[in-house]
């Protein structure tokens, strides 16, 4: 329509802006009295904490140097990690043969890398795991190929932390699920036995395990018989992660619904190819999140093995500020530890939430 | 069936790991094996703890090599296994270790009761107190309600309730499984007082911000002789340790350094050509080489040497010799004739 | 497997199976050998550990707990010295576990829920520093972060000589928190006895009065009246006794205060380390809980004009607690279970005094095994009542 141009025309204040760094703000952070107010607030917290933390582990800190220039110095003193740090990542492997755990290492980042694909999950992949985990285990034990033989004793610091969460827990998955099914069985005797053993095992803290493995289990063997110490806490790891993984994989079975089952019996499917065939293979898919989530822990639980004198990343730091001239810098030992768990874990726990994602589309 | 083979590779991998140990041959099974394993500490500085390169360190370490170089003539033949204070009885007895250097302390019960043999002392220690200087303590009698930094162990938290009983004195304890973890703490002045062997005192006081600050109370509250032990059953093997460490003393009172030993091969004293080797005889008694006591003492040093290495003044804990100087010097330290 | 087979098509009658095809023998077979194996693998640990402890003249049983305990505890709820048997010394324990992990429940809960609703702030700062604490807090170790935590309360408050001294009879040093209480006064227990019956006397008030609002629509503030009764009342018995107002004011006395109620650093690390790390995983299951509530329950209370406090209080909070009680049982369960580490810092609990009973007794099997009763006893009692609770939140399903 041709309306004519009002010489009156009334001049519209601006649009309030919303874009911008105004307009976030005031969206974000200022949009009620007390969001104002928890702003300012958390504000004045930062402004407290934040420079002086800084000005400690960046401005006043000393990153490679003697234990002895530290002394003088007001703020951290990281060079107790680049000082010990074959000590504390590495331990007790011998002298030239670092590249050993290095490369195992190395070759389980890979393992998990190229597994982190949903598409790539297949047989092949299934073989991978326990072949890639024998030939860290070659790697590392030697013996072969020249490489001259490396006790389980030696074995220290971040390969062993690794060793015993990602080791255990692919020892105890198998064992898991079986105590799973054990659980749902319709056999009385061995229903029972499943469920005491996981309600036991998810009822004492894994300190109880670790102690039992480590002071009671030589009086269970035969005189004269000795199991490596190691292989001893390793076990104890297992046997106590298998019980929380029965506890998830129990959960996925029971989210398979009744027709599932009742379509495998009506095929003349047996127990055992209704679970390997039909069953499993779903229940299983929809557990890997919270898997994940027990791998995490797992990892994360292995720090409990200094307790009984195994040398794991944390015991060997320990070990590290036990030297008189490093003892006063835990502190600083401990941020980098906590650093070094927090970017393992991290990735771990971002991958499981980003995996619940994808297959939650699916449905 | 990917699980069956899984788990067929795993006890195979588990068989590996498995050792049987023959009862009352341990010296047959320690030279088949061709190395002693021995238990250690794993967490004292100056008494078994690993560098930063990992090699281990300490006093009851050169206990352990001092044995493995008599009886292989090289004392690296060694692996240490590093215990706790629950697991290293269990460990002798059930044939994980073959030698305990764990400055464990020598006691009826433990010799009678665990099945253990107990070597000549290598170390004579003793529980005592140590207090900042400006809370003005001098004797241990004068601390009725003071909280004291207690490490656990087999005897020092009963020692000092004890004490505190016997003296009726009240006592506010802080226990803490770590030494470091205590030290520090201890420093940061949430404890009046800090209890443990005397030794650990020193090397605690030697990694204080200000060691002047500290001082150890004259009291001693205990005896701990800290002694080497193995199991009962092979004699043979108990007196090789038993005379290694000997040796260790016998080469200080007689003069023999790891410097000076291959001149004193040369040495026309009778007494030395015996201890040497050199006039044949106590080699052949202890079932070892002749060279066994040349063997220790070049490539450990003798008792004065290890103790200096480790623990004595020089170091960062800076012991003196006191009770563990030679018997000449006014300490405890006294070898048998070998002859 | 022989039991692959495709079913006969030949057999339109089918016999009697043998008995290896009969699922119900093949079960008892099946279940008879299992547990044979875990019957003979027992045994053999069994005679095993008999003969080693035989062996090694390693004294059995539990006699030793009426022995006298002969080692100082830290801290205890119960009156507790050297001279006391093995048997005070482990129940000190064991209040001690119990202690902080009540209140690190109650404290997680709080710390939790705060936190899960502040990830769902719309202010952007509290809602990123809130995820910010989960991510960072969830994937630390715990043993860590009581290190640190621990580190923290010694290095960082003074001597008791130089007691920060904030309100009166309140003090802050590197022995703890001391704070003076009411002196014993035989009002007390009365007292606490006359809140016990208003509790009470509370619970039933509520299920009347939800009683008669189903029959008459007709609400009763039965929380209200209780939580008024339970200030008024046992105040009241108070100023009959003459209001005793005699405090235990903590002193300085010799090396340490004297008097007063001492909260030691070993505990608040304890306990602010668990809370915190336990805390970040609550928050998240808060958070999850929450935003499981559809949209549509909430504008729909709304719409039939209930308050945004009742909205929360009838439609939001049942229906979110259903999910979120089953994983908050299992992360309390772990807190308790994680108080074990108390080891590592010098907090006297359970496994702390049964480690020291080990090395003074030498008997590790006695005290694993108590470890481990203790702690299955509180995990177990702890499911029970979840359960329980869990089934009464549950919405009656059609």
């Amino acid at each position: 329509m041709n309306q004519p141009e009002n010489p009156t025309r009334e001049y519209l204040a601006a649009p309030v802006k919303k874009v911008g760094a105004a307009a976030w703000l005031k969206d974000n952070l200022f949009n009620s009295w007390y969001n104002s107010l928890l702003t300012v607030l958390t504000l004045l917290a930062l402004g407290y904490i934040v420079p002086p933390f800084f000005k400690w582990a960046f401005i006043d800190s000393l990153w490679n140097s003697s234990a002895d220039a530290c002394r003088d110095i007001e703020g951290a003193c990281w060079s107790i990690v680049p000082q010990n740090i074959k000590f504390i990542i590495l331990g007790f492997f011998p002298e030239g043969q670092e590249w050993r755990p290095i490369l195992a290492m190395i070759l389980l980042l890979a393992l998990v890398i190229y597994s982190k694909e949903k598409s790539r999950w297949n047989k092949l992949l299934a073989w991978m795991w326990p072949v890639g985990l024998i030939i860290m285990g070659t790697l590392m034990y030697g013996g072969i190929f020249g490489m001259p033989v490396v006790e389980t004793d030696q074995w220290s610091g971040l390969p062993l932390t690794m060793m015993l969460s990602f080791f255990g827990m692919v020892m105890a998955y198998p064992l898991g699920v079986l105590l799973a099914l054990g659980r749902q069985s319709k056999m009385p005797a061995i229903k029972t036995l499943c469920v005491v053993y996981i309600e036991m095992i998810r009822g004492v803290p894994l300190i109880s395990l670790l102690f039992m493995s480590s002071i009671m289990f030589p009086l269970f063997l035969p005189d004269g018989m000795t199991i490596d110490k190691v292989l001893r806490a390793q076990v104890a790891i297992i046997l106590f992660t298998a019980a929380y993984i029965a506890e998830v994989v129990r959960g996925g079975l029971q989210a398979m619904p009744r027709g599932q089952y009742e379509a495998a019996d009506s095929l003349g499917l047996t127990y055992s190819q209704t679970m390997r065939l039909i069953i499993l293979p779903q229940a299983l898919k929809i557990v890997i999140p919270p898997t994940v989530g027990i791998l995490l822990s797992a990892f994360k639980d292995t720090s409990l093995v200094v307790i009984i004198a195994l040398y794991d990343v944390l015991k060997t730091t320990k070990v590290t500020l036990q030297n008189p001239q490093w003892t006063g810098y835990s502190t600083e030992a401990y941020v980098f530890l906590a650093v070094l768990y927090f970017i393992c874990c991290y990735a771990m726990s971002s991958y499981s939430r980003r995996l619940e994602k994808e297959l939650h589309t699916g449905h | 069936m990917k699980f069956v083979k899984l788990m067929a590779v795993a006890v195979c991998a588990t068989m590996l790991m498995v050792g049987f140990a023959h009862a009352g041959k341990d010296l047959d099974a320690v030279k088949k094996k061709g190395y002693i394993q021995a238990g250690v500490n794993g967490g004292v500085f100056g008494f078994g703890m690993p560098d930063e390169k990992g090699v281990w360190k300490g006093l009851d370490v050169d206990t352990a090599r001092a044995v493995a170089a008599a009886i292989f003539g090289d004392a690296d033949k060694v692996k240490y296994t590093p215990l706790t204070a629950q697991q290293r009885f269990t460990a002798l007895q059930s044939g994980e270790i073959d030698l305990l250097t764990r400055n464990a302390t020598r006691t009826l019960s433990r010799e009678t009761q665990l099945g253990l043999n107990f070597v000549q002392v290598n170390y004579y220690d003793g529980q005592g107190f140590m207090v900042p200087k400006n809370l003005g303590v001098k004797s241990a009698k004068e601390l009725d309600g003071a909280t004291v930094c207690v490490l656990p162990g087999t005897t020092t938290e009963q020692n000092a309730a004890d004490f505190f009983r016997t003296n009726n004195m009240k006592m506010n304890p802080v226990v803490i499984e770590s030494t470091s973890e205590l030290a520090k703490t201890f420093f940061a002045g949430r404890c009046d007082v800090i209890t443990s062997d005397a030794s650990q005192l020193a090397g605690t006081r030697a990694i204080a911000p200000k060691p002047s600050d500290y001082e150890i109370l004259p009291e001693l509250i205990s005896k701990e002789p800290l002694a080497p032990a193995v199991r009962h059953g092979d004699d043979q093997f108990f007196d090789i340790v038993n005379f290694t460490v000997l040796a260790l003393i016998n080469a200080e009172e007689l003069g023999i350094t790891s410097k000076n030993v291959d001149e004193m091969l040369k040495s026309k004293n009778p007494v030395i050509q015996r201890f040497l080797g050199v006039t044949e005889g106590n080699g052949k008694a202890l079932g070892l080489d002749e060279k066994w006591a040349y063997n220790v003492i070049k490539q450990v040093g003798n008792y004065g040497e290890v103790f200096e290495r480790n623990v004595g003044v020089n170091t960062k804990l800076g012991l003196e010799r006191g009770l563990n100087a030679l018997w000449t010097d006014g300490g405890l330290m006294y070898a048998p004739p070998f002859k | 497997m022989s039991d692959n087979l495709p079913p006969s098509t030949e057999a339109p009658m089918p016999s009697k199976p043998p008995f290896w095809r009969d699922e119900e023998k093949r079960a008892i077979v099946f279940q008879v050998v299992a547990l044979l194996v875990v019957g003979l693998v027992s045994y053999y640990l069994y005679s095993n550990t008999q003969a080693n402890l035989e062996r090694q003249s390693i004294a059995t049983g539990f006699g030793f707990l009426d022995k006298e305990a002969s080692f100082e505890i830290g801290e205890s709820i119960i009156e507790y010295s050297a001279a006391d048997t093995y048997l005070r010394a482990l129940a000190v324990g064991a209040l001690n576990t119990l202690k902080v992990s009540l209140i690190g429940v109650v404290l997680t809960i709080i710390l939790g829920t705060l936190i899960g609703i502040a990830r769902l702030s719309s202010n952007w700062l509290i809602s990123r520093l809130s995820a910010l604490y989960i991510e960072v807090m969830q994937n630390i170790p715990v043993l860590l972060q009581l290190f640190f935590w621990y580190a923290i309360f010694y290095e960082a408050f003074p001597p008791p000589r130089q007691a920060l001294n904030p309100i009166d009879g309140v003090f802050l040093c590197n022995r703890g928190m001391i704070f003076g209480v009411p002196e014993a006064h035989a009002a007390h227990p009365v007292m606490g006895w006359v809140f016990l019956v208003v509790l009470i006397a509370g619970y039933f008030l509520n299920r009347w009065g939800h009683k008669r609002q189903d029959l008459t629509g007709q609400s009763f503030p039965a929380l209200r009246i209780t939580a008024a009764a339970a200030i008024l009342l046992p105040g009241l018995v108070w100023l009959l006794y003459g209001a005793p107002t005699a405090m235990d004011i903590p002193a300085l006395r010799g090396f340490n205060f004297q008097g007063g109620v001492t909260v030691s650093p070993e505990f608040s690390a304890l306990l602010l380390g668990l809370v915190i790390y336990t805390s970040a995983f609550v928050a998240e299951i808060v958070r999850a809980g929450i935003q499981s509530v559809g949209k549509g329950q909430i504008e729909a209370a709304m719409a039939i004009g209930l308050r945004p406090g009742k909205v929360l209080q009838l439609v939001v909070l049942p229906q979110a607690l259903r999910v979120i009680i089953p994983p908050l049982t299992s992360q309390m369960l772990n807190l308790t279970k994680n108080s074990s580490l108390a080891i590592a810092i010098g907090y006297a609990d359970f496994v702390a005094v049964t480690n020291t009973m080990i090395n003074q007794t030498g008997q590790a099997i006695e005290g694993v095994a108590l470890i481990m009763l203790v702690f299955l006893f509180f995990s177990l009692s702890t499911s029970l009542f979840m359960n329980w609770y869990n089934k009464k939140m549950k919405l009656v399903e059609r």
